[in-house]
């Protein structure tokens, strides 16, 4: 499928113009190596990402999205263990490598200058007894060692200004900034040594609305300009739909649904898709009464059989907890569920 | 929670160790004394000093005295000691310790600094003072003199705990449904506590042997009783260690490093259970795994080369 | 039945707290200013807000956990005073939590929970009624099977089940108002609505006054009859939920509003880029050293010398609706917005 798409250069909201694959992810599987046998927190997880593109990850706790995350960048620790799978990388020169089985110094130098990560606490990430300058400096010349301090700093008050923060702030302690500009000063951290892709966990989650937009806004802006690949893992559907060119949608660990998000936003596949496209209320639009999805989401040590989904589905039948459903197309997406063509046939 | 506890494997084994020091002390001069017939004070003069043998399993002291027995009745001596230290010291940092974190204020304020007094006393050189006072006092006052200077540094984290307890959302409700207090705090808040009140007990029982062997050693416990304490300072008096004795305190010794080992071990295991990224791994199989991983990597390289 | 008396009101209230500074002196820090709200039997109130903007003091004082530095708290229209006993009180108003994890102790059932609420505010009654009583309170609130769910432990439940069991713990004392402060903001996605529909289905059916506090200003608009508008201490804007949502009178609410995730606004044809154009609007201001006058005019493009210097005095339109802005003040309302008439 991936051979097709290439041949017809995709192009991406903003009328943004997607280069070629970046990082292609292959049958994906990350345990978590428990007292009580190995549970599955991500299955068989594929999905590509081209050069310039922001994919959304969206799904709620225990779908799985965090621990593709740590898996993807390989920042998991035990007892969460990448059982199966491959994550590809392509580099603009030189060979692909598979991140997966990458020795830890070659993978060392990947970090930073090809992909970088964005957590959601910048407060966990950031060095609390540091001024905000010399971790920024300590960065930049860990990973380019012939720069001088001197052009270091040049380097941070340059990435400073281009998120926002005045570069006075470069003498601050991440407690005296506010939480927005922690924030800001994370990203513009990720971007220190001009990533081709970075991946983003919750970024915007512990900001306010009016913040998370602002942060956005300059993340899409700064994106047009330097052109880096985005994962943007979120429970927040509604903002993905705004941000994002293509959108996954996980449960319990799987990708259940994976298309532009227009299509995502237009034609839901997925049972789980549509109801989570509706469980947000609208903002202006009419109110009506609408209505969740019943029950919660499974235990990922006691799946039920077949499709996951299938206990809280309204469309659920006898085949859906006889196998788990693969991922194929249907329509302009691909989706994981029996019902899918049943459903395009009625329509 | 009891239950979680339990399946730890490191928690039952500190516990059975304990509990065994426990049954030894309690039974164990009777079984020593009337079954076996062995005395800790009746002299052999054809065996003094005598290594470990038939007769006398742990061997004999310089005054011809069977260890073993000397052993079995000194861990009364010393388990006993312990305990009513180890009691009184929870009890009062529980109630100095809850109390003042949950009615906070003025309360809080007076048994705070009570609590920093007897903290910054240094309690070993009190006790060492008034032991010496009180000439050939009762294991019943060395206990009192360890306990009472054994709980401040648990009452000061049972007053953190209960302070965070106090304003912690299922408190707040409980108060807003008009629970009174007496009930907030045995219902809500101390069952929270009782993990660390165990864990906190335990401590204190050993610290109470660790110190009452001290005592003992330094001369000043109750002079007539049998304890490992006194066992060892005997040893040392008749320079047991110079003139190779080693059977004569290495009991002792050894039975003060287990009940120590034994605590630790279920702090160990309670820690395990109150830290979750320790709760649920399972180390062996994440090793083997790694192993594996390695051994896949290095294949790859290989074909690859 | 929606009543014309306020069960619950907070009148001018005012909310300081000091602060110590590493030098030993003591500021305050005005957490709540000039706040005034009245919450009606089978009407939901909203108040949506920002981290730091107040609501949730305003909730906490409505909840007497403190006393409110100026203003008043009134219960059927008489004010609460340090006199008033809080368990008559608490028997009229309850609070929900947002963290459900939190909020119920994790080393009790289900059953003791709830027969502890019933007896504590003389349901109490043999065993048999007490049991039929909580079964009866889980099942409004749709806890089901409630006979399993009574013998449950809450990390036996999922975080849906858990908050409506707080839910129904809160009902168990046959409240009047209940106060729910972000009872969906720590829940999955997929189950918030249900919980929102059975806040709407409590105030439907037994008439609750209910206080909603979020910070999702969507929700608000789904749930609430009245949203009002906090920004750093201050209650800014007020009025029936599409006044507010659809008409904003205040530019605060007007930049809550842009801020907001809205699918339908940018997936619509030819809509712009959602980040297109968003201007960085600053940040809300340190509540120990506000600035004075409205508190908004720092990051508000509107701003004039008025705005500087004194709060401004509340404007009231024809569509029920009220806002406190110069602008309204000073006839230039039409530049915020074309169609609204000033009453």
């Amino acid at each position: 499928m991936s051979t097709t798409a290439q041949s017809t250069a995709p192009t991406g909201r903003r009328g943004r113009t997607l280069g070629p694959v970046l990082l292609d992810v292959r049958g994906l599987s990350v345990d978590y190596l428990t007292t009580h046998g190995p549970v599955r927190a991500c299955a068989d997880v594929s999905l590509t990402l081209r050069r310039g593109e922001i994919l959304g990850v969206a799904g709620e706790s225990g779908s799985g999205k965090s621990t593709l995350v740590t898996a993807l960048t390989r920042l998991q620790r035990p007892p969460a263990v990448t059982a199966a799978g491959s994550v590809e990388y392509r580099p603009v020169e030189g060979e692909p490598v598979d991140l997966v089985t990458l020795s830890e110094r070659r993978l060392r130098r990947l970090r930073w200058r090809d992909l970088a990560i964005v957590m959601q606490s910048a407060m966990d990430c950031l060095n609390p007894v540091m001024r905000l300058g010399a971790q920024f400096v300590d960065v930049i010349r860990e990973h380019d060692r012939s720069m001088s301090t001197r052009a270091a700093k040049a380097r941070t008050a340059e990435l400073l200004r281009m998120v926002g923060i005045p570069a006075e702030r470069a003498a601050s302690y991440p407690h005296e900034l506010s939480g927005g500009m922690r924030q800001r000063s994370l990203i513009a951290l990720a971007l220190a040594c001009d990533p081709a892709l970075v991946v983003m966990d919750e970024p915007t989650t512990a900001v306010d609305v009016v913040m998370q937009r602002q942060i956005l806004a300059q993340l899409v802006a700064l994106q047009q300009t330097l052109h880096f690949a985005i994962v943007f893992v979120t429970h927040d559907l509604s903002l993905l739909l705004e941000l994002a060119d293509r959108i996954a949608v996980m449960y319990a660990g799987r990708i259940v649904e994976i298309g532009s998000a227009y299509d995502i936003y237009r034609s839901p596949r997925h049972p789980y898709t549509e109801g989570l496209r509706t469980a947000f209320p609208p903002l202006r639009a009419p109110v009506r009464r609408m209505t969740g999805i019943p029950g919660a989401p499974p235990d990922l040590a006691d799946l039920p059989p077949g499709c996951a989904f299938a206990p809280r589905c309204r469309y659920a039948t006898d085949d859906c907890t006889t196998a788990v459903p693969a991922l194929r197309p249907v329509g302009a997406q691909h989706v994981a569920c029996v019902r899918t063509e049943e459903a395009d046939d009625a329509r | 929670m009891i239950g979680g506890i339990l399946r730890s494997a490191k928690v039952r084994f500190g516990l059975a160790l304990f509990g065994f020091f426990v049954l030894v002390a309690v039974v164990g001069p009777w079984v020593t004394g009337s079954l076996w017939g062995v005395s800790a004070t009746a002299i052999d003069y054809h065996h003094l000093h005598a290594a470990p043998s038939a007769l006398h399993p742990f061997g004999t002291t310089g005054t011809g005295q069977d260890v073993l027995a000397q052993l079995v009745v000194g861990a009364r001596g010393s388990v006993a000691v312990g305990l009513s230290s180890g009691i009184l010291a929870t009890v009062l940092a529980a109630l100095v310790g809850v109390t003042a974190g949950f009615l906070g204020g003025r309360a809080d304020q007076v048994l705070t600094v009570l609590t920093n007094l007897f903290i910054t006393m240094p309690s070993f050189a009190v006790i060492l003072i008034v032991a010496g006072y009180v000439q050939g006092a009762s294991w019943l006052v060395i206990a009192f003199l360890i306990g009472i200077f054994e709980w401040p540094g648990g009452a000061r984290y049972l007053r953190a705990q209960t302070l965070m307890l106090r304003n912690h959302d299922s408190t707040v409700a409980a108060r807003m449904l008009g629970e009174n207090r007496r009930r907030l705090i045995v219902a809500e808040v101390m069952p929270h506590l009782t993990g660390i009140i165990s864990a906190m007990f335990l401590r204190a029982v050993v610290a109470g042997i660790f110190a009452e062997a001290a005592l003992d050693f330094l001369g000043i416990g109750s002079a007539d009783t049998i304890s490992w304490g006194t066992m060892i300072s005997v040893a040392q008096d008749q320079n047991a260690i110079v003139r190779g004795y080693w059977w004569w305190f290495a009991p002792p010794g050894l039975c003060i490093a287990l009940i120590g080992t034994a605590t630790a071990l279920v702090n160990f295991g309670l820690d395990e259970i109150t830290n979750p990224r320790l709760r649920t791994a399972n180390p062996a199989a994440v090793r083997r795994f790694e192993r594996a991983a390695r051994r896949r990597a290095r294949t790859v390289r290989e074909v690859a080369a | 039945m929606p009543g014309d008396q306020p069960v619950l009101e907070a009148v001018d209230v005012g909310k300081e707290f000091p602060v110590h500074d590493r030098f030993g002196g003591s500021r305050a820090v005005r957490a709540v200013e000039h706040a005034n709200l009245a919450l009606y039997p089978g009407r939901i109130t909203a108040l949506v807000g920002e981290s730091g903007s107040g609501k949730t003091t305003l909730a906490r004082l409505l909840a007497l956990f403190h006393p409110p530095t100026s203003g008043e708290i009134r219960l059927d229209g008489l004010p609460v005073t340090a006199a008033t006993p809080r368990g008559e009180y608490h028997s009229a108003v309850q609070l929900v939590f947002q963290d459900p994890f939190a909020a119920l102790n994790s080393l009790h059932r289900a059953r003791y929970m709830l027969r502890r609420a019933l007896q504590l505010h003389g349901r109490g009654g043999s065993r048999a009624e007490v049991e039929r009583a909580s079964l009866d309170l889980l099942r409004r609130v749709n806890l089901t099977p409630p006979e399993r769910i009574l013998d449950s432990f809450p990390h036996q439940l999922s975080g849906g089940q858990r908050q409506r069991l707080v839910i129904a713990r809160a009902l168990a004392v046959q409240p009047r108002v209940l106060l729910a402060d972000e009872p969906i903001s720590m829940l999955d996605v997929s189950i918030r609505l249900d919980v929102l529909n059975l806040l709407a289905t409590l105030r439907d059916e037994q008439g609750l006054a209910m206080l909603y506090i979020t910070h999702d200003i969507a929700s608000a608009r789904y749930l609430a009859d009245t949203v009002h508008v906090m920004y750093a201490g201050q209650t800014v804007e007020g009025g029936p939920r599409d006044s507010v949502i659809l008409q904003p009178k205040h530019p605060y609410t007007r930049l809550l509003l842009d801020s907001s995730p809205d699918p339908a606004r940018s997936m619509a044809d030819g809509a712009d880029d959602p980040f297109a154009g968003v201007a960085e609007a600053g940040e809300p201001p340190n509540l120990a050293d506000p600035p004075p006058g409205c508190r908004f005019h720092p990051r508000c493009p509107f701003a004039m010398d008025e705005c500087r210097r004194e709060f401004p005095a509340r404007t009231t339109f024809a569509d029920g609706g009220w806002a406190h802005c110069w602008l309204h003040r000073k006839g230039r309302t039409g530049e915020l917005l074309a169609d609204v008439a000033v009453s």
